[in-house]
């Protein structure tokens, strides 16, 4: 039950939030709008991940979203070590 | 019972995920998206999670969501601060509606020092920001 609902509704609400996020990634006016829309949608990802875990029983998927959340974390400190290092 | 709980987290998990991209697309300003980015959607992912940990119903799993969890929780408010004292460096615009920016001023933009702590001169230098309307 849980898993043909999280197909119809869950999957397909989340899909739609990444491609708000993507809009605003393509249409931010500077790079720092650009970095926090990149880390939504990696955030984003890692609930699209969760639920799709879900959604095909495969529960190693969980082991994915732990990882995505830690490189996601280090690319986007890494992003605001280089865009605060290049205003000195 | 316990897949009607697992429904209903992941339901309020997917709302507030949406929540924060619409908050992404529609706020005027850099630092109002970073607070709807950073703190909804974190909000959005932990119920997705604890519906994952409701639904597997395993020992191995529950540990696993748990563990993104709390990484998820010590992460995010560090990366949306690193990234908004970046941004307020690089000069990113406040929203003309803002009544209130109390670190005009007070940035030394050389060393990047609060006045306050050892070295820093800021009186001397301009802030980028802009104007904050006083009215």
């Amino acid at each position: 039950m849980l898993q043909t609902f999280g197909f119809i509704v869950i999957l397909p609400i989340l899909s739609i939030a990444v491609l708000l996020t993507l809009f605003r990634l393509i249409k931010g006016p500077t790079l720092p709008d650009r970095v926090v829309a990149l880390d939504l949608m990696t955030t984003l990802g890692i609930g699209v991940i969760a639920a799709y875990a879900i959604v095909y029983h495969e529960p190693i998927f969980l082991d994915v979203a732990l990882i995505v959340a830690l490189v996601s974390f280090l690319g986007t400190i890494a992003f605001a070590y280089y865009v605060e290092k290049g205003t000195k | 019972m316990r897949d009607l709980i697992a429904i209903i987290f992941i339901i309020i998990g997917a709302a507030f995920m949406l929540i924060s991209a619409i908050g992404v697309i529609r706020l005027p300003d850099l630092y109002l998206r970073m607070s709807a980015s950073t703190k909804s959607s974190t909000l959005g992912v932990i119920f997705v999670l604890l519906a994952a940990a409701l639904f597997f119903d395993e020992l191995s799993v529950i540990s696993r969501a748990i563990a993104a969890i709390a990484f998820l929780l010590l992460t995010a408010p560090v990366a949306a601060h690193r990234m908004g004292r970046a941004a307020y460096f690089n000069g990113v615009p406040l929203w003309e509606g803002t009544r209130y920016n109390d670190l005009r001023g007070k940035y030394d933009q050389k060393t990047h020092l609060l006045s306050g702590s050892d070295g820093a001169k800021p009186e001397s230098s301009l802030d980028k920001t802009q104007e904050v309307i006083t009215s």
